[in-house]
């Protein structure tokens, strides 16, 4: 593929198609400008703060808007909450689809086959692949992302993180854990 | 369409791999495919949902063993070269033999913040009113066309629940061929595991799709 993408690039240069700058830009604002860390703050945010997680319920477009992480495949969000009762999984079984404004770029294993044909199905033994193993009555709803709507699980605050702050709390966020393969961690376990 | 990407309930793949600390790319190679694709989707000549076509119209056995962004260049060349910025033959040769179709824009590099910025958002408004509820049964239909659609095969003619009304959408059964955006309200429709799975499912899982309201019939 090495090759065929460098003769690809190479003659859409030569057609004036395409800026070979343009590419590193957008290379360089995915590798170090936009990434899980946003999404971590907006579920940090949401854990201290009511009003924002009411809006994020409401309009999670707006709420995450106004914390600046706005654009490609984040133009139309939807905040999904863990609660004691149910755990929230979101997939993309016909392609990749994944908020990217609040993610960054997708993880290997979220745009292959064996994730996106059996997160559907049997949801609870791909997360014992993650390690995560949920109690026998904890519902699990599975959002399978066919739409431009672009899903963010915001994840149980975990216990013993009353009085953190935001900073610390985002810590505790993994990407996996807003995807819903995981769960918030424990700030003993950051410790 | 029935492509190899509508990947909901099939089995065989094995177990998921996640990769600890999973770097952004893996070669050299991914990272500008993803640049080259992005770049080609600013042209204006396709709509997202001709791109997802294209990568759904790969034949099942090279998909299924193409990586992610291998998939993606697949595609790109695909687009190229129907709509007339490359020949097969230059895209083999990897250099101009000729002048192609004009892009209505070409991405430069100080676009690129704001071109990533601004995004493609796909809500448009529509003049007639919801024809479903929050909390109605609504059917999805049984329909299998050649061409693409949003509604994966595990979700065809099973009954669920309106949750909720999403607002107006770019219709992508149309917007992938041509056929102009033609919005319509889109609904968040949750199912039982064991409708759509039968006997045998998870009792505590539900599964919900985002369906185009032509894709739902009353109950």
């Amino acid at each position: 593929m090495q090759a065929r993408v460098k003769g690809l690039e190479t003659l859409l240069t030569e057609k004036g198609l395409i800026d070979p700058a343009a590419i590193d830009a957008i290379v360089e604002t995915y590798e170090t400008k936009v990434g899980p860390r946003n999404g971590a703050r907006v579920v940090a945010k949401a854990w201290n703060d009511a009003d924002f997680a009411e809006w994020l319920k409401r309009d999670a477009t707006a709420a995450i808007a106004s914390l600046g992480y706005i654009g490609r495949q984040g133009e139309h969000m939807r905040a999904v909450f863990n609660t004691t009762d149910t755990h929230n999984l979101i997939v993309c079984t016909l392609c990749s689809c994944y908020p990217w404004s609040v993610l960054g770029l997708p993880p290997v294993w979220y745009k292959a086959p064996a994730y996106r044909s059996r997160a559907v199905i049997d949801p609870r033994s791909v997360l014992a692949e993650f390690g995560l193993v949920l109690p026998e009555e904890k519902k699990i709803r599975v959002w399978d992302s066919t739409a431009e709507l672009r899903y963010l699980v915001i994840p149980e605050r975990p216990e013993g993180t009353a009085g953190m702050n935001e900073a610390a709390l985002a810590d505790l966020v993994s990407r996996d854990a807003m995807i819903g393969t995981a769960v918030a961690g424990s700030p003993e376990a950051l410790s | 369409m029935n492509g190899p990407h509508d990947l909901g309930g099939q089995m065989g793949f094995g177990p998921v791999s996640p990769e600890k600390g999973e770097p952004y790319f893996h070669a050299e190679w991914e990272k500008r495919a993803l640049g080259i694709t992005l770049s080609c989707g600013a042209f204006g000549a396709w709509t997202i949902d001709e791109s997802r076509h294209a990568r759904e119209s790969i034949p099942p056995a090279d998909y299924l063993a193409a990586s992610y962004y291998e998939i993606w260049i697949r595609g790109v060349e695909m687009l190229l070269e129907r709509h007339g910025f490359a020949t097969r033959e230059e895209l083999l040769s990897g250099h101009k033999l000729r002048d192609g179709a004009a892009p209505k824009r070409v991405l430069r590099a100080e676009m690129v913040p704001a071109v990533l910025a601004k995004g493609g958002p796909c809500d448009r408004p529509v003049e007639t009113a919801p024809l479903f509820v929050v909390g109605e049964r609504v059917k999805t239909k049984n329909f299998n066309p050649a061409t693409h659609t949003r509604l994966p095969r595990y979700a065809r003619a099973k009954q669920g629940v309106v949750e909720a009304v999403q607002g107006s959408f770019v219709f992508p059964d149309d917007n992938a061929h041509g056929k102009g955006e033609n919005p319509q309200w889109l609904y968040t429709v949750v199912f039982d595991g064991a409708e759509v799975w039968g006997e045998g499912a998870d009792p505590s899982l539900t599964v919900s799709i985002d369906a185009w309201e032509s894709y739902l019939e009353p109950l």
